[in-house]
């Protein structure tokens, strides 16, 4: 009646993509303090184990032990809602990506991703419109000057942001004909479609790193400004979860950009022995965090007004003729 | 099939209760919290009726944008409290009345008219999927569609119009 095998297959994979992207959230810490130190010829941590390696579990630890402050006048309940809210959307985004074909394992078909669902691109959209509230709600809670601007000014940018995004979606769906990221992967067998649409990819790295607030467009905790945003009263274990969600979500997104225009899990044999697959997604989103730690090391930071002018004069235009163009080349290519 | 009803009424539960939070809340924030828990719970009954497009398009529309822009406008303003109990004079007794033409109607159509038993069967296994939506918008309700396009396109230019003018003036 109810299959007890798919059941654990579901769980099983939930688990390891959680223990994946929480491994992948402290060694990204760590992989930005290495590069941006080299980038700017310094050293890094290079005292915690072999080479800093073991430098996450010590922040780690340090973090746990700290003690947590809560501000008298804040809103209690929705204090501690927010930096759950800000973690879910980053973990359960990465559900509809998917990481590699169909494996056998032991004689059964296992197929690499947890959700292959057909309106994949809306369910990305969507859970990236709920993202903002972990933020605006911890920016509000605070009850503090400081961290209300940074909640306010990062709903600004990420509404803005968010058509955008949206709109360059628009070019790889088209192209694949689907809405399914799996689909999307597979129409991108020959080519990817970055080279279809480079405009389309380019437009959607600026959004997306608008969307998770990194440098140039970390406006919601220019320090100068607003001491730490959204952030400023929060610690413990409760700050740590803020930089989770953002890693993570630098983490799901790189993947989510690997799929849409770098040929997701493609590449090189993967047909004969599909575990590559995985291997292959892996390395596009190491290179695709390395170009965001490059960009936030080298990048100062943009003006509040050249950000939102930026959003919707340079890139909401952009997007549209993009997908203008796209719609009237596919129009006249196969009719 | 039994499932799916103690889900469905679970669901309900929190929708009504969520709904009657929003209502009653005394700080706006978090009225604005209960009807986005609302809205959440709206969309996961979409996709308990296998619409998963109308589901993700209620979460990214109603709870992710119009939402979010309710919450900015509250925090912006500094609104969250509202003043003392509103009681709002010939509102009342008009609002008294139009619940009860609500439920005279709702039960009527539930328990006398039977012809709705043809809501309750089954949908079509592409129903609400983006091809099947995308073509209707696209034949049948092509008129429809239009016209909401100009009259958004219309409200659109008409918000730059005046925040234009806006600016004028004050410099």
């Amino acid at each position: 009646m109810f299959d007890w095998l798919l059941l654990l297959e579901w769980v099983a994979k939930s688990g390891i993509l959680l223990f994946i992207l929480l491994t992948g959230f402290a060694y990204t810490t760590f992989y930005e303090r290495k590069l941006a130190a080299r980038i700017q010829v310094r050293q890094g941590p290079n005292r915690t184990g072999p080479g800093g390696w073991l430098q996450p579990a010590a922040d780690g630890v340090k973090l746990i032990f700290k003690e947590e402050l809560i501000p008298a006048s804040a809103y209690k309940f929705v204090f501690i809602l927010a930096p759950i809210l800000t973690v879910l959307p980053a973990l359960v985004i990465m559900a509809v990506v998917p990481w590699g074909p169909t494996i056998n394992f032991f004689g059964r078909n296992i197929p690499l991703h947890i959700a292959d669902v057909n309106v994949a691109i809306l369910y990305i959209l969507s859970v990236a419109s709920i993202s903002v509230y972990g933020i605006v709600l911890a920016g509000w809670s605070s009850n503090n000057k400081y961290a209300m601007m940074g909640g306010l000014r990062s709903s600004a940018q990420m509404l803005s942001y968010e058509i955008a995004l949206g709109l360059s979606f628009v070019g790889p769906m088209l192209i694949a004909g689907s809405m399914s990221l799996n689909d999307i992967v597979e129409a991108q067998r020959g080519l990817w479609f970055i080279f279809l649409q480079p405009l389309g990819a380019f437009i959607f790295y600026v959004a997306m790193l608008a969307e998770v607030n990194r440098a140039p467009f970390d406006m919601p905790e220019a320090e100068q400004e607003l001491t730490a945003g959204y952030h400023t009263e929060y610690s413990g274990m409760k700050f740590a979860l803020f930089f989770m969600g953002e890693y993570i979500k630098m983490i799901a997104v790189s993947a989510i950009f690997a799929a849409l225009f770098l040929g997701g899990y493609r590449g090189p044999f993967v047909d004969q022995w599909p575990l590559l697959g995985p291997v292959y997604l892996l390395i596009k989103i190491i290179a695709s965090l390395g170009l965001m730690i490059w960009i936030r090391a080298t990048l100062p930071r943009l003006r509040y007004d050249r950000l939102m002018a930026f959003g919707w004069k340079t890139l909401l235009p952009l997007s549209l003729l993009n997908v203008f163009v796209t719609a009237v080349v596919i129009v006249l290519l196969e009719l | 099939m039994t499932l799916d009803l103690v889900l469905f009424f679970a669901l309900a539960a929190v929708a009504v209760g969520a709904a009657l939070g929003m209502l009653f809340s005394r700080n706006a924030v978090y009225s604005a919290l209960f009807l986005i828990l609302n809205f959440a719970t709206i969309a996961v009954f979409f996709l308990l009726l296998g619409a998963p497009f109308i589901a993700m398009a209620q979460v990214t529309v109603y709870a992710g944008a119009i939402m979010v822009l309710f919450l900015f406008v509250i925090m912006l303003l500094g609104a969250e409290q509202t003043q003392g109990r509103h009681r709002g004079g010939w509102q009342r007794p008009l609002a008294g009345l139009l619940t009860i033409a609500l439920i005279v109607e709702s039960v009527y159509l539930i328990f006398v008219r039977s012809d709705l038993v043809i809501l309750i069967q089954p949908a079509a296994s592409d129903y609400g999927s983006p091809q099947a939506l995308g073509e209707l918008l696209f034949t049948d309700f092509l008129l429809p569609f239009e016209v909401t396009s100009v009259l958004l396109l219309a409200a659109m230019v008409g918000v730059i119009v005046l925040t234009k003018e806006d600016k004028k003036k004050q410099s």
